[in-house]
C-alpha cells in the first residue's frame, strides 16, 4: 500500500464481445466504471449479464475488446501475458466460488503457493502463511485438506490464499454463493473487516441483497452497461 | 522468476492428483513398459548373439582360407598348403607346441533334447594346436579325445541342446560310432556350440583324403602390424592361394547378418508398439489435463506462468513413463537375461547356442525410448493445458 492510488480501479469504454460460432455476442457496451481505493463495492445483475466477465477484464485474467483498463494506476490491458501472470500474483487476491483449493494439498500448502511466485525464503513465507490463517481464524484447521473442511472453512483457506501476498484489491465472485446463510454471513464479517482494518479494496459480484446490504457501494450490471438502480 | 520452484510447485500438485486418476496412468505405464520389456528382449537377442560371436575369437588369433571363400563351408585347402602355412615363422609357440591347427568340419544331424527333432550341428576335425588357437578354451569335464580314436569332445552349449551328447554318451552317424570324452567351453564362444574330434579320424570317416578346409594359429601379439606382416607373407607365397583374416573379423562378419536382422525387426517391432504407447500416453495426459483444467486455470489466476504449467504436465508424462521404462527394463533384466537359447548360423547352417544378453546398454536404449515416448506423449497435452484461456477454464467449474 505504497502508492496513494493502490486498489484503485478505472474502466473506460470498455467493451467485451465473445463468439458463439458464426454470432458476435456484446456483453460489456462501452462501460464506465471507477472504484476508489478502499471501497467495498457489491456488483450485481442477472444471471449472465456479465458480471465474472468484468471481474475477469479487472483481474487481468481476460482482455477487453475494446477500452482501457487501469488497475491501481496501471493500463493492465497492454502487458503481455506473462507480465500479466506476474502483475496478479503481486496485485490482485481472487476469490473463488468454489474456493479452487487444490484437493491434495493442505489448507496451509494451499494458503503458500501464491508465496512461490515471490522472492520470500521459506521461513517469511511460513510467517506469511501462520499470519492469513490467524486472519481467517483457521490457525487449527493449517494440516487439514480440503476434503476435510466444511465450505465456510474452505472459503476461509481461500480467503487466506487471496490476501497471503498482501494485495491491495481483493476480487470475489459470489464468494457466498455456495454457502449457507449462517457461513455466508461469516465469510462476509471477513471481508468487511479485511476492507475496515486493512483497507483492501473488494469488488464482489453476489445474487444476494443481503450480501450486497454489507458493501459500501453496490452497483447492478444489465445489458452491458452498469447503473446504480436495479433494472427492472 | 522463480521458474523452478513454480516448476516444482505445479508437478506436485500435479503428481499428487495421480493417484485419483490410477487407471489411466497405470495403464499408459503399462503399456509404455511392455514396448521397453518387448524392445529390450529382442535386442537382447542380437547382443547375446553378437557376444558369442565376436568372443570366439581374439585379435591375435588367425584364420586361413581358400583365396575367394567367404566361410569355412566353401572353402579348402591341400595339405601341402596347410604345411605351408603351419610353417611359417610368425606362428608362436605354447608350451612347446606351434599354436596352429588345420582342420575341416562336416554338419551332422542329431536329435536335440526337449523336442526330439533333429538339427544341425557341427562336428569339427581339429589337430593338437586348436586348444591354443581358440581364446578361453576350457575342459571342464572328462578329457581330450585320443588321436586315432572315434572321441569326440563337445561344446557345453551343444551339450545343453542336444540329447545323447552328455559325458561318456554314444552316438552314431552312418556307419561311425562316437564316444564322447570330455566336454569343453571357450569363454562363451562359437566353438562351444561344436563337436570336435581328430582331424585324420574325420577325414577318413567322410572320405575327405588329405584335405583340409582352414588353418587357424595365433600370432605373437594383436598388433595390425603383425597381422598385415604375417598376410603379406602367405598372400606373396607363390605355392599359396589364400586369404587370411583375423577370427574375431570373421566371425563378426558370420554374425552381422542374423544380429542386423535381430536389431531391424526388433527395431520395426518397438516403434510400433511404441507408437501404441505414445497414443495411450497422449491419451492419459490429455484427461490428465483437463480432469485438471479447473486447478491449472487458478494457478494461473494466482499468477502462475504458462512455462511451468507446460513443464509440469512434462514432468508428470516423463514420471509416467520413466516407472513404465523401468518395470520394462527391469522385467525384461530379470526375465531374459542368460536366458539360453539357439539359433542358426546362416554361414554354415548350423546351431550356434547363446545367451539372452539384457546389457546395461540396452536398458538405457529402453528408459531414453520409454522418455522419447513420454515426451510425444506430454507436449501436445501440454501445449493445449497452456493454451487453454484462464477465463475460459474458470468457467468449466
Ligand atoms: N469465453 C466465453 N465465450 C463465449 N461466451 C462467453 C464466454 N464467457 C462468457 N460468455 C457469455 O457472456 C455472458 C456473460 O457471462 P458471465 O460474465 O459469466 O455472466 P455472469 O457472471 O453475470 O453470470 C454469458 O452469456 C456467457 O455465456
Ligand atoms: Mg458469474
Amino acid at each position: 500500500m505504497s502508492e496513494n492510488n493502490s486498489g484503485t480501479v478505472s474502466l473506460r469504454a470498455v467493451c467485451k464481445n465473445f463468439r458463439r460460432g458464426s454470432e458476435e455476442i456484446q456483453v460489456l457496451h462501452t462501460l464506465d466504471f471507477e472504484v476508489q481505493a478502499g471501497e467495498f463495492v457489491a456488483l450485481m445483475g442477472p444471471s449472465g449479464s456479465g458480471k465474472s466477465t468484468l471481474l475477469n477484464l479487472i483481474g487481468g485474467l481476460d482482455r477487453p475488446s475494446s477500452g482501457t483498463v487501469e488497475v491501481s494506476g496501471e493500463p493492465i490491458d497492454r502487458l503481455s501475458d506473462s507480465r500479466l501472470a506476474g502483475w496478479r500474483a503481486r496485485h490482485i487476491g481472487f476469490v473463488f466460488q468454489f474456493y479452487n483449493l487444490m484437493p491434495t494439498l493442505s489448507a496451509d500448502r494451499n494458503i503458500d503457493l501464491p508465496l512461490l511466485l515471490t522472492p520470500l525464503s521459506k521461513a517469511q513465507r511460513r510467517e506469511h502463511v501462520s499470519t492469513a490463517l490467524s486472519v481467517v481464524g483457521m490457525e487449527h484447521r493449517a494440516k487439514h485438506y480440503p476434503r476435510q473442511l466444511s465450505g465456510g472453512e474452505q472459503q476461509r483457506i481461500g480467503i487466506a490464499r487471496a490476501i497471503v501476498t498482501d494485495p491491495s484489491l481483493l476480487l470475489c465472485d459470489e464468494p457466498t454463493g455456495d454457502l449457507d446463510r449462517k457461513s455466508g454471513d461469516d465469510i462476509l464479517e471477513l471481508l468487511s473487516a479485511l476492507n475496515r482494518e486493512q483497507g483492501k479494496t473488494i469488488i464482489m459480484v453476489t445474487h444476494d441483497p443481503h450480501a450486497a446490504a454489507k458493501a459500501s457501494r453496490v452497483i447492478y450490471l444489465n445489458k452491458g452497461q452498469l447503473s446504480t438502480e436495479p433494472e427492472e | 522468476m522463480k521458474l523452478l520452484s513454480q516448476v516444482f510447485a505445479i508437478s506436485v500438485v500435479s503428481l499428487r492428483t495421480i493417484p485419483q486418476r490410477m487407471g489411466s496412468s497405470a495403464a499408459a505405464a503399462f503399456g509404455i513398459s511392455g514396448v521397453v520389456a518387448v524392445m529390450v528382449g529382442v535386442l537382447s537377442i542380437g547382443e547375446g548373439f553378437r557376444q558369442t560371436m565376436t568372443t570366439s575369437g581374439s585379435d591375435d588369433s588367425v584364420l586361413v582360407m581358400r583365396s575367394g571363400a567367404d566361410s569355412e563351408m566353401t572353402s579348402g585347402l591341400s595339405l601341402d598348403e596347410t604345411r605351408v602355412i603351419a610353417d611359417s615363422p610368425m606362428i608362436i609357440s605354447l608350451a612347446e607346441q606351434k599354436a596352429v591347427s588345420a582342420e575341416l568340419f562336416v554338419i551332422v544331424n542329431l536329435p536335440k533334447r526337449g523336442t526330439g527333432t533333429d538339427a544341425n550341428v557341427p562336428l569339427r576335425g581339429v589337430q593338437d594346436g586348436s586348444v591354443s588357437v581358440r581364446p578361453g578354451f576350457e575342459l571342464v569335464s572328462g578329457r581330450l579325445f585320443e588321436p586315432g580314436r572315434n572321441e569326440v569332445i563337445v561344446g557345453a552349449g551343444a551339450a545343453r541342446e542336444f540329447s545323447s551328447l552328455n559325458l561318456g554318451d554314444s552316438f552314431s552317424i552312418g556307419q561311425n560310432d562316437w564316444e564322447v570324452v570330455g566336454i569343453f567351453t571357450s569363454g562363451g564362444g562359437v566353438a562351444e556350440s561344436e563337436i570336435w574330434t581328430d582331424a585324420s579320424i574325420l577325414q577318413s570317416a567322410y572320405r575327405r583324403g588329405s584335405g583340409f578346409q582352414s588353418v587357424r594359429l595365433r600370432l605373437s601379439d594383436g598388433e595390425e602390424a603383425t597381422f598385415q606382416a604375417f598376410k603379406d607373407s602367405l598372400t606373396s607365397d607363390p605355392r599359396l592361394n589364400v586369404k587370411v583374416i583375423r577370427q574375431s573379423e570373421y566371425y563378426s562378419e558370420q554374425s552381422a547378418l542374423v544380429t542386423n536382422l535381430i536389431t531391424v525387426l526388433g527395431g520395426l517391432i518397438a516403434f510400433l508398439m511404441g507408437l501404441g504407447a505414445t497414443f495411450g500416453a497422449l491419451n492419459t495426459m490429455y484427461s490428465s489435463v483437463s480432469n485438471r483444467t479447473l486447478e491449472i486455470a487458478t494457478l494461473r489466476a494466482l499468477g502462475f506462468g504458462a512455462a511451468p504449467v507446460v513443464v509440469s504436465v512434462l514432468v508428470e508424462s516423463l514420471v509416467l513413463s520413466l516407472v513404465g521404462g523401468a518395470i520394462g527394463g527391469g522385467f525384461a533384466y530379470f526375465a531374459f537375461d542368460g536366458f539360453q537359447t539357439a539359433t542358426m548360423n546362416w554361414q554354415s547352417f548350423s546351431q550356434v547356442t547363446f545367451a539372452f544378453n539384457v546389457t546395461l546398454g540396452l536398458l538405457v536404449q529402453g528408459v531414453v525410448y520409454a522418455t522419447l515416448i513420454g515426451l510425444v506423449g506430454g507436449c501436445f497435452p501440454a501445449w493445449r493445458a497452456a493454451r487453454l484461456p484462464i477465463s475460459v477454464a474458470l468457467r468449466a467449474a
